[in-house]
């Protein structure tokens, strides 16, 4: 993975600096919390409802035990011994002092992190696939041009204070795991005549106005590819709306202009930006595919057989918690962060210092957040199965459950988050206790429910099989149920079934739809195949009928 | 009033006129552009501009960084000026960006500038500036 150079270090450490005196200025009177506010902001630090919240950016999701091990320090010394895992791939504290936020900084750029750009209207941390570097279906590692857009991104001058934030996701394979076409870029990497180039779409988004990112430009070569971002990034910070808040992300912009039209003022664009030399030299890209490489010393190994543990909670687990790994006899493994019960991507100080040992004890030193709150142990042989499997036991991590219903994406919601109109926590812990046997959730099979306590849409509800969305109704929390919702390659905005529900309300509705798509699937089908089948109707008639 | 400025010529003495007012009179040699001025209007007339004053109403409105690039990169030498709501801590991108001069609407805390302007010594991105990115220095400058 990527280390820094004196470089990167230098520039993170002046980050610390800075920011220390900035909040130095603001508990001294000598700024506003209205001038200090997006100050804070590009630091990660959020107000909430009851303390500050701290979020810490993990590039692309990728880290080693070293730095998963602070996470753990600062979820114990400055918080409330807990991290919250987010869809951004990074990590939240909700507990947080303004005085000690300097202190964090400048322990997290001890171990090579930093809180950058995880708020405010810039661009954010940039998001990829949990699975880079160990899928088979990878044209190429795309983390190489994560960290490429990440320097880029890095205290860019012309765009730091854009319209809107501004959210990019890379992926490399067919299959979108990552939510791609959901981000206001989404690049994937495909090749043409053997060369590896930037397929890019513009303009998605969830939010009250979700859609589906058009491509923009079907190819980008590397030697292209930031004075295309330049570009794109330009027209938006040139005539993306500042008028109205909701309407301000580049998907209104692109979606008021047409894909045609924004792309041609791009290419327009382009033509100015090419000639400023902003692309760094094949060397530069050589350098970072090095850190990428695979592994020393992963080399192919004979693959694990199951001696008669056919149906065991092990079985069950490897089946259902690791995929295949490009090198034979390995696979990458999903930590779940959804026990029953528990809060959607919530860990422990102790549970974050487990998966650290066990990444550097048996996945080549690798970790990565996902966009469904879990955490991935990329490079495992499959013979330390069992082992990594014990232990997880033992840290309560071992469920089951990953993409199955209990595999719950939802928001702080309304305990935490002061824009939330609704709770959302205690509505996936209700729902997967109503689905607490495994037998029954491994039944239904693949089923991806999002949960948002609010029209903003963190918890990706549009993108749920099946979305709850938590409004305020008349100072009551109301639920509506979305069906249809798909975040994959096969993008697509869930649509609202009908009148809301309370709570218990929108639990049983959940219960209703999942044991009539039981009863309407033809064999393989998953809940969204059926449900692209046949419709709307025989759900509603199953919930409201 | 002009509290910051990073050149050495004369200071223009023309008062800045409106776009408008700029494309109808032939003989201005100062103009401001606000938020949603075009700049690339002004490419024709670049030669005889002494002075481009950037209206910041808001902080938060960007608009104005990506008109000053627009202006340094088509060659504009002439002064730049970032007028309105600048603070300290937006001053160092406003650099980056090609302005070297300020006027802010309230005054600045002059050693917090200082500080600010000196604290990064490096960048990842070539701008208006001249600043070499880091990716040159890896490879040998």
């Amino acid at each position: 993975m990527y280390r820094y150079d004196q470089y990167d270090q230098a520039i993170v450490d002046a980050r610390v600096a800075e920011f220390s005196d900035q909040v130095a200025r603001r508990l001294a009177g000598e700024i506003s919390e209205d001038e200090f506010k997006p100050l804070r902001l590009t630091n990660g630090l959020y107000l909430q409802l009851h303390a500050y919240m701290l979020r810490v950016a993990i590039p692309y999701g990728t880290m080693d035990s070293r730095q998963m091990r602070m996470l753990a320090h600062i979820a114990r010394t400055y918080d409330r011994g807990y991290g919250h895992f987010t869809t951004r791939q990074n990590i939240q504290y909700n507990w947080i002092k303004l005085e000690d936020s300097p202190a964090i900084l400048a322990d997290l750029a001890s171990v090579e992190m930093h809180a950058i750009q995880t708020s405010g209207n810039c661009i954010r941390n940039i998001s990829s696939d949990q699975f880079a570097g160990a899928a088979a279906d990878e044209v190429a590692d795309p983390r190489v041009w994560a960290e490429m857009l990440r320097q880029w991104s890095t205290f860019h001058p012309e765009f730091s204070y854009l319209p809107r934030k501004f959210k990019i996701a890379v992926i490399a394979a067919d299959e979108d795991r990552a939510a791609m076409r959901l981000h206001d870029i989404g690049i994937q990497l495909v090749t043409q005549d053997g060369v590896v180039g930037a397929r890019v779409f513009v303009g998605g988004g969830m939010g009250r106005t979700p859609m589906v990112a058009p491509e923009i430009v079907p190819f980008v070569r590397r030697e292209d590819f930031l004075a295309t971002m330049e570009a794109c990034l330009r027209v938006y910070n040139r005539h993306g709306r500042r008028d109205n808040i909701y309407k301000a992300r580049i998907k209104i912009l692109v979606h008021d202009l047409g894909a045609t039209e924004y792309a041609r003022q791009v290419e327009e664009e382009l033509v100015a930006v090419k000639a400023l030399g902003i692309d760094p030299p094949a060397a530069e890209w050589e350098r970072i595919e090095r850190f990428f490489a695979m592994p020393e010393g992963l080399a192919p190994k004979a693959s694990l057989a199951l001696d008669g543990k056919a149906g065991s909670a092990f079985a069950h687990w490897r089946a259902r918690n690791t995929r295949p790994h490009k090198v034979a006899g390995h696979v990458s493994v999903t930590i779940s962060l959804k026990p029953v019960g528990g809060i959607p991507g919530d860990a422990t100080a102790e549970q974050i210092d487990v998966m650290a040992d066990l990444a550097q004890r048996y996945s080549h030193d690798e970790l990565r957040v996902t966009h469904s709150q879990n955490i991935v142990l990329p490079h495992v042989a499959e013979s330390d199965l069992p082992a990594i499997y014990d232990a997880l036991v033992a840290a309560e991590l071992a469920d089951a459950n990953i993409d199955l219903v209990s595999d719950i994406i939802a928001c702080p919601g309304l305990d935490y988050c002061s824009l939330a109109n609704a709770r959302s926590i205690p509505v996936a812990q209700k729902i997967a206790q109503r689905f607490a046997d495994a037998e029954r959730q491994r039944d239904i099979g693949e089923l991806k429910l999002k949960i948002s306590g609010c029209i903003n849409a963190c918890g990706h509800h549009h993108a749920g099989h099946i979305g709850i969305l938590g409004v305020d109704r008349k100072g009551t929390e109301n639920y509506q149920l979305l069906l249809g919702g798909s975040g994959a390659e096969d993008a697509s905005l869930g649509k609202i079934m009908g009148p809301g529900f309370d709570e218990d309300g929108v639990v049983d509705a959940v219960e209703k739809v999942v044991e009539r798509y039981r009863t309407l699937r033809s064999d393989g089908e998953r809940f969204l195949d059926t449900y692209r089948r046949v419709g709307m109707e025989p759900f509603k008639e199953a919930v409201y009928g | 009033m002009v509290e910051l400025r990073f050149r050495t010529d004369e200071a223009p003495e023309q008062p800045a006129v409106t776009l408008d007012a700029f494309l109808d009179q032939s003989n201005a040699t100062a103009v401001r552009l606000e938020p949603d001025d075009e700049p690339r209007a002004l490419l024709p007339h670049l030669d005889r501009i002494a002075l481009i004053e950037i209206a910041f109403p808001k902080f938060r409105d960007g608009r104005g960084y990506s008109s000053a690039r627009i202006l340094r990169e088509a060659g504009y030498a002439g002064e730049l000026r970032a007028e309105g709501d600048v603070l300290v801590d937006q001053i160092g991108f406003m650099r980056r960006c090609g302005f070297d001069s300020f006027a802010p609407a309230r005054p600045l805390d002059m050693a917090a500038v200082e500080r600010a302007l000196e604290r990064f010594a490096h960048v990842y991105q070539p701008a208006a500036d001249g600043a070499v990115p880091v990716w040159k220095l890896r490879h040998g400058g």
